[in-house]
């Protein structure tokens, strides 16, 4: 093909820029077309390296990308406008992304964000080289509120401002700095009297995490040893009798993805850790990444020999910047020492990591969606069938895997299959993090065996007077008093109509006003739909004017019309959207009608 | 990084693109059950070829023979015993024993409100079909409220992703806006864009290869775009016309089709259609020739032509000026 290349020169530093991440040019020139359509994956890397450096994309740098890339301008252009934290105009290098989501809007935001906006004043912040804007969940919502500020230039920063009140917010817009969130303390240490022992976060506050040799003394690696020693066949079974489920939310048994791609005969094989946590309320996998680096390397490592990988991808959210930092030096010091390259640990076996980073779309934590964004496209999901395990990444097998999942092996390993499944249910074996955060005296992550009551959870989290739960996240459910006594595993909240979900458990106490939370869950998905198919592209839009008109009153019809269009959005969405995002983008809504009375005046 | 090429397995990202039972070596029939009847078909084909082969009626907006199904639009849903949720009858494989239902309540319901919410969305007066699929599953997109007024020029293009102005809810919010008139030969009236992908396949890898167009934006800012939002002059458009010859809803069309119909004067009663053969070259086009009034009005190209399969370059698409153009000249 013959792209017409954007009329738009390149400056001398965009040029400059793009040439250092991808080498000089020229060299592309020597390999046939069809491999130089091969390096789309790199282009998702070039425009975060033009977003970090200049604050936006301008015209010329991302003709010059395509030039480079081979990729057709407007396909380019269309991958950097689905993006959240790309801008293609030009825009002050210092961002302000202010979290008003759920748990940071049970903690007072908007209070925050009115108290920034006052004092920058209508046009300060633009003449301070500054904006500030609102930013869906950044997944710090125990130390809410929060914000993330991104600053471009020749030393480019992304920080997590953690606790965030006005002071603070604009001190960072001022010092184009902030420093690092102190570090993550589990409210459960010394709190459960010892009665939920740590098991995926042992090394949690206790390990240095940028020390290899720390996470060795402190049993790091002995899993992928075992896992070297007793070969693939061992691992293989030994997870998939664990019983290990997946922990992103669709709770797929992880022993039949690995078995399924070990056996693919099409090569090669991928694996990719996704590590795009952007459900509201979650924060575990960013605790673990950033706590414990090493051991999302090592299990990505056992996970990749075993499916008979060569090349894993790690894919880290975007606004996760302190994980991507301890992420990228785990992986140099497992590299530096044999623990990843041509022969991990001299037994002959291959495996390396490749981090990638997100760049502000929800969307992207949906497998497949996943794929298209590492390979260069829109993060549009696809129909399954064919499931990842036959056309994943690349349109190979491929295992994708949470990184709470991932984690899990470690354990099943050097514990053994029956240690591991001592604890949890039958049905639902092992522990499982919960992501406690909004109304209670100590949010935070918690590790507790499956089967253990929400009451006692959130007993254990100093939650008073609850008024309602949402359990799972934007895309879950919520939960009355009533139903607090719910035994946490798969089958009793399925039983319950509910999900676990990512391990959500956002707790609203009688000062939270509920009306707010659904207007911002309805937002929120209006503004994550990847807009591909009909029903989430606008269903999500109607379904946010519904949540409007009922909040306001201003119903279209009599209430009895507006409930039934709120049951037929649902259902529509639930039924017929291609991906999960459609698919649970009423749930929410829909269970605090039913369970939480909502809207009662308006709606019944 | 790992700046090395990573060679996709497939000819394009998603789902390998389907090839038509026709030109397939068909090893094996798979037999499953649609609506209550037993149908065998070719393995391979998809459950939509399973009803067409029972002439079960199945509405359809982004799927085209002669394109990569994308199962976007969802109207094409069908209940499938086993599935959680529904599944689109374009794409889906036949596979033995398949359990398929077309009419089902869940199925009514979803087809209904997929009628409801593009209606309401989209201004779908140029669709073919619709009003018989408006009736036949009760769709009444009035019930999302009155239309929200329309963007001004340029406004959708500006959407940032993940952000927008919260709404009241009093009005639909709708894809209206401007028609994009900046060339002689075709106009994009994006108010009726219903994001098929039709045009964008057709513009890649299903027919011309030119990569002109994109989906840019995000969710219901989606939009089809050149590079920039450029004019299509200045993009890498070669006015093939192709995405013309593939759009389901009138969004985009001919310059004369446009014109005429603002004039109030498109009449399709009115027109003959004659299928010839294109002048220009060699390769031997077939050409339908649109002509109302003793005038050439829009030229396509037959979908089963095994020259064309529907597609065309611009000297077939669009060279038939000179035809009615000679008379006025010479008339002046």
């Amino acid at each position: 093909m013959d792209l017409r290349p954007i009329a738009t020169p390149p400056s001398d530093s965009e040029r400059a820029l793009v040439d250092a991440l991808l080498g000089a040019p020229g060299a592309e020139r020597t390999v046939g077309v069809r491999e130089a359509r091969g390096l789309r994956h790199l282009l998702l890397p070039g425009l975060h390296a033009l977003q970090d450096r200049f604050g936006w994309v301008s015209p010329g740098a991302l003709g010059y990308l395509c030039e480079r890339l081979h990729v057709p301008p407007a396909e380019a252009f269309g991958v950097a406008t689905f993006y959240a934290l790309f801008s293609l105009s030009e825009q002050p290098p210092v961002a302000l992304h202010v979290c008003d989501d759920l748990a940071c809007q049970a903690a007072g935001a908007e209070t925050v964000l009115a108290g920034i906006q006052r004092e920058l004043g209508a046009t300060g912040a633009a003449a301070r080289g500054c904006v500030v804007q609102r930013s869906p969940c950044l997944g710090q919502c125990e130390r809410a509120p929060v914000a993330l500020l991104t600053v471009a230039g020749t030393a480019p920063r992304t920080r997590g401002l953690v606790a965030l009140d006005a002071r603070t917010g604009l001190a960072a817009l001022e010092r184009r700095d902030a420093p690092l969130p102190p570090r993550t303390v589990l409210p459960q240490s010394g709190r459960d009297g010892g009665r939920y022992p740590l098991r995926l976060l042992a090394r949690v506050g206790r390990a240095d995490p940028t020390s290899l040799d720390d996470y060795q003394a402190q049993g790091g690696y002995a899993a992928l040893r075992l896992a070297l020693e007793r070969g693939p066949a061992h691992v293989l079974r030994e997870v998939s009798d664990s019983g290990l489920v997946g922990r992103g939310g669709a709770a797929f048994p992880t022993g039949r993805k690995w078995q399924a791609v070990a056996a693919a005969p099409a090569q090669p094989h991928y694996l990719v850790c996704n590590a795009d946590e952007s459900e509201p309320g979650t924060f575990k996998d960013r605790v673990l990444m950033e706590e414990d680096p090493f051991a999302v390397v090592e299990a990505m490592t056992i996970a990749g020999v075993t499916i008979g990988a060569e090349l894993g991808f790690l894919y880290v959210r975007g606004e996760y910047p302190l994980a991507h930092e301890r992420l990228a030096g785990a992986l140099a010091a497992a590299r530096a020492r044999g623990y990843l390259g041509d022969d991990v640990l001299g037994k002959g076996a291959r495996f390396e990591i490749e981090l990638r980073r997100g760049a502000g779309a929800y969307i992207c934590g949906e497998e497949t969606a996943l794929f298209a964004s590492i390979e260069g496209f829109r993060g549009e999901p696809r129909s399954k069938p064919p499931f990842p395990v036959e056309v994943g990444l690349f349109g190979r097998p491929t295992v994708v895997n949470n990184v709470e999942t991932l984690v899990n092996v470690l354990p099943i390993l050097t514990e053994g299959v029956a240690r591991y499944k001592a604890l949890g249910t039958a049905g639902s074996p092992g522990t499982r993090l919960f992501c406690v955060s909004g109304k209670v005296a100590h949010p935070g992550l918690y590790e507790l065996p499956f089967g253990v009551k929400l009451s006692a959870l959130l007993e254990l989290a100093g939650a008073k007077d609850v008024r309602a739960v949402l359990l799972g996240g934007a895309a879950g459910t919520f939960l009355a008093p009533h139903e607090l006594e719910l035994a946490l595993t798969f089958e009793d909240t399925k039983k319950a109509g509910a999900t676990l979900g990512s391990g959500v458990v956002l707790v609203l106490d009688g000062s939270v006003a509920l009306e707010p939370m659904l207007l911002r869950i309805a937002r929120f998905f209006r503004d994550e739909s990847c807009g591909q198919c009909v029903p989430c592209r606008v269903g999500t839009v109607r379904q946010e004017e519904l949540v409007q008109r009922l909040t306001r009153k201003t119903c279209h019809g009599t209430p009895a019309d507006e409930r039934v269009l709120l049951g037929d959005l649902g259902q529509v969405m639930r039924d017929a959207s291609i991906c999960g995002l459609g698919q649970t983008a009423s749930s929410a809504l829909e269970s605090a009608v039913a369970k939480l009375g909502v809207w009662a005046e308006s709606a019944r | 990084m790992n700046r090395k090429p990573i060679e996709p397995a497939t000819k394009e990202r998603g789902t390998p693109a389907t090839e038509r039972t026709s030109e397939r070596i068909v090893e094996r029939i798979v037999e499953l059950s649609v609506d209550g009847q037993k149908v065998s078909v070719p393995e391979g084909a998809t459950i939509l070829d399973a009803c067409k082969a029972l002439a079960i009626d199945t509405p359809t907006l982004c799927w085209a023979e002669n394109l990569t199904p994308v199962n976007v639009c969802r109207v094409c849903v069908v209940e499938l015993e086993g599935a959680r949720t529904l599944v689109p009858s374009c794409s889906r494989k036949c596979e033995p024993g398949m359990v398929v239902k077309t009419d089902s309540p869940r199925v009514r319901t979803s087809r209904k409100l997929v009628l409801e919410l593009l209606s309401s969305s989209v201004d779908l007066s140029t669709t073919p079909c619709l009003d018989k699929w408006h009736a036949h599953y009760g769709a009444d997109p009035a019930r999302f409220g009155p239309a929200a007024a329309p963007a001004h020029a340029g406004e959708r293009e500006h959407a940032h992703p993940g952000h927008h102005d919260t709404p009241d809810g009093a009005h639909a919010a709708r894809v209206a806006q401007p028609p994009k008139l900046d060339n002689e030969l075709f106009v994009r009236d994006y108010a009726k864009c219903v994001l098929c992908y039709k045009c964008v396949e057709a513009c890649g890898t299903d027919a011309q290869n030119t990569f002109a167009i994109a989906i840019a934006g995000r969710g219901f800012e989606a939009r089809v775009a050149t590079e920039l939002d450029l004019p299509l002059t200045d993009s890498a458009c070669v006015f093939c016309g192709n995405c013309i010859g593939v759009c389901p809803t009138g969004a985009l069309v001919f310059k004369r089709e446009f014109d005429l119909r603002a004039a109030g004067e498109w009449d399709e009663a009115r027109q003959t259609l004659t299928t010839t053969v294109c002048p220009y070259c060699g390769v031997g086009c077939a050409l339908t020739l649109h002509v109302q009034a003793n005038q050439i009005v829009k030229v396509t190209s037959p979908l089963d032509s095994s020259v064309t399969e529907g597609h065309l370059c611009i000297k077939g698409r669009f060279g038939w000026q000179y035809a009615g153009e000679k008379t006025k000249r010479s008339e002046g």
